[in-house]
């Protein structure tokens, strides 16, 4: 209750209310995600107080969030690795003429994630960090194959092609710096834009920015379409009353966000991708999945802002940060003079509080800023597609530009559009490839640090009782949907 | 279709190819008590590409894929050029900002594009190509401190700075 | 092993150097000259690591403080361990407006990569802004107090005693490579990202040691999850009285990560002496000298023909070592 106190003041809750509305922008914007926010940010924050500081930047962080799944509905660019999955079912609701539903169910699923989360948070923080603390390598590298499995149903019918979309995305994630033995590799024609790896925003939004638009334009080519976006008052609460046909997704993608995001390394995109998975997994429906079927939304936003706040965990109580975003805020905290670390929840409790009382302020001017602005940002969509596309095609270069700084992530990320247009015209799925992106070095270096602790034994995975659960899990689910397709065949045939 | 099918496979399984030989310049192996090395895991998942080529090359003569089977044009012809127009503009656009600079080489862009292809007035037009290098600048450079790239134009910008930062 | 310590020893650095140097400077005339856009800030490390958050503390000092008339932009150069960033600044010769915040991987990367063709002496000095230290750590539930009985448990661990540090050739593999050789062990290396990862990995028991700095693991020691137990420097820290020195332990062996900001080479005379200025001041801040105390940082702010002569000097030790484990 103090925290409350502490984040209403009215210093405090005018940083909560500014940070949301900014960091919706900058989340908003495709490239710029919560991770340039919050570094962009934190000398600014010298002008207030600590407790203040930390939550503006939380607010930030929240608001960015939110300001996401903005992008990957309107545009189809997912301005940020954690909203990938959300442009798979959100994009063809905006292209149905059904943003609105979109955006609010995002904004609604967020804010039921954000609100799970934080309770979970306030509740069980101390036992949570010995759960992180207790995850090493070896149930890492587990976690990743889950992740794996969870998105093997995704890629389309043509299994050769989905498969080879997987291999090439973590191919390109293997470029730039080997972490184990220390050696550049995959240093195409020794050029130094390679040194730092193939960014996960050079190749998603070359693939869902230029090469989508390049698509667009293709297909409207007889007659540019403009996307029918309708707005009320009325169908506000109506999408918000629709909310409940979501809320066991909702949930669900809550937990899972949580609990994943926790855990050190992982952050909310393995959190996100995984929700997005069950949920189309345990779905009645699950073809309707990627057409754009709001569960599909309602999942990965959930479990993203979970996460989010999630990650908060291991960077309050073990000083490691879960997601990069939450290593800038941990470099704040130190700038500050607070200590993150065990101890930091025995002296400094009232910073602890009143940071997660702002988590819980945070989120809901989040989300009620977010509503604000939707008739806003469908308006956006109305804006004939002649003057659209050349604004995008500005928007996805300047914001591949700005995480790295290096105009030869630029002309990558015109290689992979182009590329990746013409592959999709012949049914590549692309999806897989930029999941795999993010998650392929996750899985690589957590696999061989975990081999090398076991002297080259493949067992470290089965053994230990935490990472042996989740393997016999995502081995279930990598056999099953191979199953279904057997079966299905064998169906077939005998019809 | 057909025939594109087939192009991109192989030129896929090039590419798959090329990545083998690159990844090989470091152990592809296991080693023993440490596990693989560091080439192995992008070798063998381009490896693993090449395998997928082949099965697409493999389909393709059995025409078993739809693609393979369809009988369309891989470019709708009434929309190659318009595509072809755009990506050759993008790729102008980007080479020029090495040399122009960012906040000149989006609004000559910004100008065709809207003026030539979407062929939007002149008001309309000049007034999008202008506000946005406008409207980007303070944003990035002002509000977040992010210097975008301006070539040989950078000169220009030093009172600018002086003004507002 | 016998001949690096001979080495060290003739070589050991001066850790205090007079705060008063750092008055001259910016007591002395400022420079006429001055930024005429923002200046990049390359930073040879990803964002959240040791190298980051200090890089942006100094941004954050200058700024707070109005230091500099433009401000400094902070990129993150990490790839190919700081080799994307020392081609950066090499490819910016007779740039003004780009310094970049270094860590040993200046010396290191350059050497294990000669193919870069980067000569580091051609870097306009700006300002050593510290020397971060290392000490030697395990967890408390292993129950090892000492030097002795870390070794005794090492040994008959054999390689299956694990020690994790960051990335493969740096300086955690340095130190570990020294333990090995210095008492016949055969501790076993596993590379993690960032040094606060390292941290974790002990204090959850993953892996048997570490070389962290104490600011990576100063959270853990006061939650009294892990322990130091010898510190790589030429005395012993005030934080953490209990643990002796190498030296004391009969081992002279000192080992520093340097924390210097360098300028790109060809840089002109008059804005080499603004960055000086500037960063001068920084050192002299309270914000700073109360980070170096809290993190147990060393060093006094070393410029010019000094720091020139030190990253010389640096830069024949790591050779050495380097050589010594066949990484070069």
């Amino acid at each position: 209750m103090l925290g409350f106190g502490i984040a209403l003041e009215p210093l405090n809750l005018a940083l909560v209310i500014f940070g949301c509305a900014l960091g919706l922008f900058i989340g908003a914007m495709p490239g710029l995600g919560s991770v340039n926010g919050v570094a962009i940010l934190l000398p600014m924050t010298f002008l207030v107080p600590p407790t203040g500081a930390i939550i503006f930047l939380a607010a930030i962080y929240y608001g960015a969030m939110y300001g996401g799944a903005i992008s990957s509905i309107m545009l189809g660019i997912p301005g940020a690795s954690t909203a990938v999955a959300t442009t798979f079912d959100g994009r063809p609701l905006a292209l149905a003429g059904k943003a609105d539903q979109a955006l609010i169910t995002a904004a609604g699923a967020s804010f039921i994630g954000g609100t799970v989360s934080v309770v979970l948070f306030t509740l069980f923080a101390p036992p949570l960090a010995e759960v992180a603390l207790a995850f090493g390598s070896a149930e890492e590298f587990a976690l990743m194959m889950l992740a794996f499995a969870t998105f093997i149903g995704l890629g389309g019918d043509d299994i050769p092609k989905t498969l080879f979309s997987i291999c090439i995305g973590l191919v390109l994630s293997a470029v730039g710096l080997d972490i184990i033995s220390g050696e550049p590799r995959l240093i195409f024609g020794g050029l130094p834009g390679f040194f730092h790896g193939i960014n996960f925003l050079v190749l998603a939004i070359g693939i869902y920015g230029i090469g989508e638009m390049l698509w667009t334009i293709e297909s409207s080519s007889d007659g540019v379409k403009v996307s029918q976006a309708s707005f009320g008052v009325g169908r506000i609460v109506l999408h918000l009353k629709g909310l409940k046909n979501t809320l066991k997704t909702t949930l669900m993608g809550s937990l899972l966000g949580y609990f994943v995001g926790i855990l050190p390394a992982a952050g909310a995109t393995p959190g996100s991708i995984m929700a997005y998975g069950m949920a189309k997994t345990m779905s009645k429906d699950p073809d309707s999945f990627g057409k754009g079927n709001i569960e599909g939304v309602a999942a990965p936003e959930s479990a993203n802002n979970a996460a989010s706040t999630g990650s908060m965990l291991p960077m309050l109580t073990l000083g490691i940060p879960g997601s990069p975003t939450t290593a800038i805020l941990l470099g704040g905290m130190v700038i500050w003079g607070l200590e993150p670390g065990p101890m930091l929840f025995v002296e400094h409790q009232d910073f602890v509080w009143a940071l997660i009382a702002s988590l819980y302020v945070a989120n809901l001017a989040a989300m009620l800023i977010n509503l604000a602005f939707i008739p806003a940002f469908i308006a956006i969509l109305r804006t004939p597609f002649t003057i659209l596309a050349p604004i995008i095609f500005v928007l996805c270069l300047v914001g591949g530009y700005a995480p790295t700084q290096s105009l030869h992530d630029i002309w990558l990320m015109l290689i992979f559009g182009v590329v990746g247009y013409l592959m999709r015209k012949l049914d590549y799925p692309l999806a897989p490839a930029v999941l795999a992106i993010v998650l392929g070095p996750l899985a690589e270096t957590s696999m061989r640090q975990a081999l090398i602790m076991s002297d080259g034994s493949l067992m470290i995975f089965f053994e230990r009782p935490i990472s042996g659960t989740i393997m016999g899990i995502a081995i279930v689910l990598f056999v099953l949907p191979a199953a279904k397709i057997y079966r299905s065949s064998i169906a077939r045939k005998n019809n | 279709m057909r025939r594109a099918e087939l192009v991109m496979a192989l030129a896929l399984g090039v590419l798959s190819a090329y990545l083998m030989v690159k990844s090989a310049e470091l152990p592809i192996g296991w080693i023993p008590r440490e596990g693989p090395g560091g080439g192995a895991f992008p070798f063998w998942l381009s490896a693993g590409m090449l395998v997928c080529c082949v099965l697409i090359v493999l389909r393709w003569v059995l025409r078993q894929s739809p693609v393979s089977r369809s009988a369309e044009l891989y470019f709708n012809p009434a929309a190659r050029g318009t595509v072809m127009i755009v990506i050759i503009a993008l790729t102008l656009m980007i080479g020029s900002i090495h040399i122009i600079g960012i906040y000149f080489a989006i609004p000559l862009f910004l100008l065709y594009y809207v003026r030539v292809i979407g062929r939007h007035n002149w008001l309309l037009s000049l007034g999008v190509s202008i506000s946005a290098p406008v409207i980007s600048f303070f944003f990035f450079e002002i509000a977040l401190h992010i210097t975008l790239p301006k070539g040989y134009s950078e000169p220009l910008f030093y009172p600018l700075y002086d003004i507002f930062l | 092993m016998s001949i690096v310590s001979k080495k060290l020893r003739n070589m050991v650095i001066p850790v205090a150097v007079a705060v008063a140097s750092t008055l001259t400077f910016s007591t002395s005339a400022v420079a006429e000259w001055s930024p005429k856009k923002p200046i990049d800030f390359v930073i040879m490390a990803g964002k959240g690591g040791g190298a980051d958050k200090m890089a942006r503390l100094m941004q954050s000092v200058i700024e707070k403080h109005g230091l500099s008339s433009k401000p400094f932009v902070p990129i993150n150069k990490p790839g190919g361990s700081g080799a994307e960033a020392l081609l950066h600044l090499k490819s910016k010769k007779g740039d003004n407006h780009t310094v970049m915040v270094t860590l040993n991987s200046f010396y290191t990367t350059p050497l294990r990569q000669p193919g870069l063709g980067v000569d580091i002496s051609t870097f306009t000095p700006v300002g050593r802004m510290a020397e971060d230290t290392f000490l030697l750590w395990v967890n408390v539930d292993s129950g090892i107090e000492n030097i002795d009985q870390f070794v005794a448990a090492a040994k008959a661990a054999g390689s299956d005693w694990l020690m994790a540090g960051t990335g493969k050739g740096q300086e955690d593999q340095l130190l570990t490579t020294f333990l090995n050789k210095a008492y016949g062990l055969q501790i076993k290396y596993v590379p993690f990202k960032g040094g606060g990862r390292v941290a974790k990995e002990l204090a959850g028991n993953h892996c048997n040691s570490t070389v962290n700095n104490p600011s990576e693991q100063l959270g853990f020691y006061e939650a009294g999850k892990t322990r130091p137990i010898a510190s790589f420097t030429p005395n012993r820290l005030p934080l953490f009285p209990d643990a002796p020195t190498f030296r004391e332990l009969g081992k002279d062996y000192v080992y520093f990560m340097q924390r210097s900001v360098v300028g790109a080479p060809g840089m002109s005379d008059e804005a080499a002496a603004y960055y000086r200025d500037v960063f001068a001041r920084v050192y002299a801040t309270d914000e700073w000298q109360a980070y170096m105390t809290k993190k147990s940082l060393m060093g006094g702010f070393l410029t010019g023909a000094k720091l020139k002569s030190y990253w010389a000097r640096e830069k024949a030790i790591h050779e050495v070592i380097l050589k010594d484990i066949g990484e070069i």
